[in-house]
């Protein structure tokens, strides 16, 4: 198990290597910073006094290095649009964003099990084939489109909710939260479900057809043989071996909340590190972009990692260090 | 007092167009301590009969008339609470798989202390006592070590006795078994239905076996149902019905079986509900192309063969473990002859008939093949023509034949490859082979899913013939197969070798099928091969210690009756 973990991290370091290879290429391809930063009435002497300023004149290689120390030590550089170092923007926008997707993650993995396994068990029932059919809605609309009903639905129409922003935010240390205060918690309600819906019936989707393959299996055919309660069948034989793949695509989807909340945090003008990134891309601000790609790449490698924990967890037959029996 | 009575049990199972009679007025009794076979082919009926005790019937099927009485009180009918509550406290169930009948993710110990404490509601202190008590019972040496181990760390055999006292748990009065020991080795399934025999002794417990297997209903039951096409044809004491069937249905399954102790030149084809086949194997022998026969009258030479696969993968080389799946084996197969390889599951049978099909590399050793020695080729070129002819009939019907490709295509497939015929002599001699196999050429523009699993393993006959080979490697080509369609497949792969001159390779599990089909036999051990001998001379006299231990375990089937079959014993 140790070498494998190893191994894994050897992958990750590598993964992240290449991805910090693409951002900084960025700097390179897309246009010209010195451009943005100095306005019209800018001199030669300027933009030398700038690009040595920025290290820019120096060769492809040692900028490369360069970019990847700093990104180590969790300096990105500073915003050419803000003037202000990229951690430091980073640092407050990412509780706003790493909130959003918790909240979300968690409603997308705990409604989505639950409903799964629901609509495996009563396979035929009326209400698993209504939630089946409106499934279908949550995964083919696309994100802005239910985030601007559902502003329209409880915010406008009913004004039950706040259409945009945090709320008040609490603040401990650097992290700031809304989930202390009322208003906090309700900003947070419409974006978390925009963001999770569609993982939410993806997961829905997927624990359904595990549990349904799991019920037909011998081992469940005999635990209902030997009496067991169908409650005790159902949560504690089928549910944990349905759990196996599904933590696979789980660990994916939940990288892909962060990395889509871009839009969510645009139709609802989040003040996380999606709406920091769109702003970016507006301004040609490659320093910021930089390091979300940075960020993001590191989220993903990191929770899979965990994944792959997870399997040893969950599942004995990984686990071949321990002596078998003949 | 009879513990379970059955009377005109009918379950449907109503589909779109029609209802499906799984089981039609089944009636069957179980005593204490007796132990009732149900024997019949796939698809009889015979485990629907089982789900239905248990009210585990697959949705939409039903009991649509009769009854099932426990202990003298009706329990179908009942709703599913009140079955639940009879199930495993009162009546038991074993499943044919023991790979797949434990929760892979929970311990031995967590399963059954779960059972336990459902039923007898013990504490948990008391429930583990009682669990290490079971499994001591069903023979698993060191029980209290093994309880905390998850199925996967036990073998085939160790995993049955685990499910065998995971249904003792509640002490119940009666036990199904639906096909114990089919997934299991000689050796292993004596010893299960041994432990069987004495829980029903012991306990008293009444137990319901279902099997297709005559060797293990001639050996162990008292009474036996037999069933056809979810009907009762005959139902008596065990050495009646197989001493002296009268039913027609049980006389040519009893025929179809083959004895250990008698060999016959064909299988009869006692014909029962239409099943016999039209073969003609003569029109195929006159379009043969004969290769010369080999100088030195020897096909085949394997020396040495060895085999390893990686076990345990580790960074450093040294660190990581070996498996010696075929240890140093050495056989000769002469020109024209049937080579019988024998042995338990993982004995390493398979893996040679792999080597000598260049499926695997070989790890050492050296297979020459009619003077050249194939293990020296080494570009795909030079092997070709070995290939062309080798062919292979695997053991599984199902997965080896490409789904999504017509029968035609699938025959046509080697005779394309090979770049032997061109044009419209393809499907000619697609269409002769689908012929002479008795599936007709309209066979081949149907595709696999549309056949029966005998039907299928007569379609891999025929692409194992298209490129008219001389050397045909059977990996155990009946044992998916009910025992009517065994002797059909069996008695065609004789006329095969026998009509066109083929050398075949037939490997099984099977002693008495190898006896009818080998001229002579290698049996095979942990990788290792034990003895080689004539046939006759192996099972007359054999000389290792192994072989007489296989040949102990075997069914000796001598109560069985030999009607229809005094025409054929040689």
């Amino acid at each position: 198990m140790l070498t494998f973990v190893v191994r894994r991290v050897f992958q990750s370091a590598l993964v992240l290597l290449i991805v910090g290879l693409v951002a900084f290429s960025m700097f390179r391809f897309v246009g010209d910073p010195i451009d943005n930063m100095l306005g019209q009435e800018r001199t030669d002497a300027d933009i030398a006094r700038l690009r040595t300023e920025l290290g820019l004149d120096q060769p492809f290689p040692v900028q490369y290095v360069k970019f990847l120390k700093g990104a180590a030590e969790g300096n990105f550089g500073v915003s050419y649009r803000q003037g202000r170092p990229v951690s430091t923007i980073l640092v407050e926008r990412a509780p706003a964003t790493l909130e959003l997707a918790a909240v979300s993650g968690f409603f997308a993995i705990t409604i989505g099990i639950g409903l799964g396994v629901f609509t495996a068990i009563r396979r035929d029932g009326f209400m698993a084939n209504m939630i089946m059919s409106v499934s279908l809605i949550g995964v083919s609309l696309p994100t802005f489109l239910i985030g601007i009903l559902l502003i329209y639905l409880f915010a406008v129409e009913l004004g039950w909710l706040p259409s945009f922003g945090r709320g008040d935010v609490v603040h401990i240390g650097w992290w700031s939260t809304g989930f202390l205060t009322a208003s906090g918690l309700k900003a947070l309600i419409l974006p978390a479900i925009t963001l999770g819906l569609y993982q939410m019936t993806l997961i829905m989707r997927l624990v359904r057809s595990e549990m349904l393959e799991v019920l037909r299996q011998d081992y469940i055919r005999f635990a209902r043989a030997r009496g067991l309660k169908e409650r005790s069948v159902n949560f504690r034989h089928a549910l944990k071996n349905t759990l196996v793949p599904v933590i696979t695509v789980t660990g994916l989807q939940l990288g892909s909340i962060i990395a889509f909340a871009i839009i969510t945090e645009t139709v609802f003008q989040w003040p996380g590190v999606g709406l920091l990134f769109i702003n970016a891309i507006q301004f040609v601000d490659i320093p910021v972009m930089a390091a979300y790609l940075m960020l993001i790449s590191v989220m993903f490698v990191g929770i899979n990692l965990i994944v792959d924990l997870l399997y040893f967890a969950i599942d004995p037959r990984l686990r071949v260090d321990q002596k078998g029996a003949k | 007092m009879t513990l379970l009575t059955i009377e005109d049990l009918s379950v449907h199972f109503p589909t779109r167009h029609k209802v499906f009679v799984a089981v039609n007025e089944a009636d069957l009794t179980v005593e204490p301590g007796e132990i009732h076979g149900l024997v019949g082919e796939s698809g009889a009926g015979k485990s629907t009969i089982g789900a239905a005790v248990m009210g585990l019937l697959d949705r939409p099927g039903h009991i649509a008339g009769g009854t099932v009485s426990f202990k003298g009180e009706a329990i179908s009918g009942r709703d599913a609470e009140a079955m639940r509550s009879l199930r495993g406290a009162k009546i038991s169930m074993i499943f044919q798989d023991p790979l797949t009948s434990l929760n892979p993710l929970l311990t031995v110990g967590q399963q059954l202390i779960e059972t336990i404490q459902f039923h007898l509601k013990l504490s948990e202190g008391d429930s583990r006592k009682r669990a290490v008590e079971l499994l001591d019972r069903v023979g698993i040496p060191l029980p209290e070590e093994r309880i905390d181990m998850y199925p996967h760390q036990f073998s085939g055999g160790m995993r049955q006795r685990v499910v065998i006292a995971l249904a003792l748990c509640s002490e119940p009065d009666v036990i199904i078994a639906d096909e114990p020991t089919t997934a299991l080795d000689v050796s292993i399934q004596a010893q299960i239905l041994e432990l069987i025999k004495e829980l029903a002794r012991e306990r008293q417990t009444g137990v319901i076996l279902i099997t297709h297997d005559m060797g293990v209903i001639a050996d162990t039951t008292d009474k036996v149902t037999v069933m056809y096409q979810g009907a009762v044809v005959e139902s008596g004491a065990t050495e009646q019905v197989m001493g002296n069937p009268q039913h027609d249905y049980t006389k040519s399954l009893i025929a179809a079986v083959p004895r250990p102790t008698l060999k016959v030149h064909r299988f009869p084809q006692l014909s029962y509900g239409g099943r016999s086949i039209e073969f003609h194997i003569d029109d195929l022998a006159r379009n043969w192309q004969k290769p010369e026969p080999s100088k030195s009258g020897t096909l085949l030479k394997v020396e040495n063969l060895t085999k390893t696969f990686l076990q345990k993968g580790a960074l450093i080389p040294s660190r990581r473990k070996y498996f010696k799946a075929v240890d140093n084996v050495s056989f000769d197969i002469r020109d024209g002859e049937v080579f019988g390889v024998v042995g338990e599951s993982g004995s390493g049978k398979s893996t040679v008939a792999r080597m000598i099909a260049t499926l695997y590399e070989t790890n050492g050793g050296k297979i020459t093949f009619d003077e050249t020695e194939v293990t020296a080729l080494s570009s795909n070129r030079d092997l070709e023509g070995y290939r062309r002819q080798i062919q292979m009939i695997f053991q599984d019907p199902y997965s080896s034949l490409n789904p999504r490709m017509r029968v035609d295509e699938i025959i046509a497939e080697p005779v394309k490859h090979h770049k032997l015929l061109e044009g419209a002599a393809i499907q000619h001699r697609v269409d002769e082979l689908l012929d002479r196999v008795g599936l007709g050429s309209e066979a081949g523009r149907k595709y696999p899913h549309e056949f029966s699993g005998g039907q299928r393993q007569r379609i891999s006959i025929a692409r194992a013939l298209a490129t008219q080979p001389r050397f045909l490697i059977c990996d155990e080509p009946t044992s998916a197969l009910d025992v009517s369609i065994q002797a059909q497949i069996l008695n065609i792969l004789k006329d095969l070798q026998e009509h066109l001159g083929l050398t075949m390779l037939f490997i099984s599990h099977d002693l008495p099928v190898v006896r009818q089909m080998c001229d002579r036999v290698g049996v095979m051990r942990q990788g290792q091969m034990v003895e080689v001998a004539e046939t006759e001379e192996l099972f007359a006299n054999p000389k290792e210690a192994y072989t007489r231990e296989l040949l102990s375990l075997m069914p000796k089937l001598e109560g069985l009756s030999t009607e229809g079959l005094k025409d054929e014993i040689i």
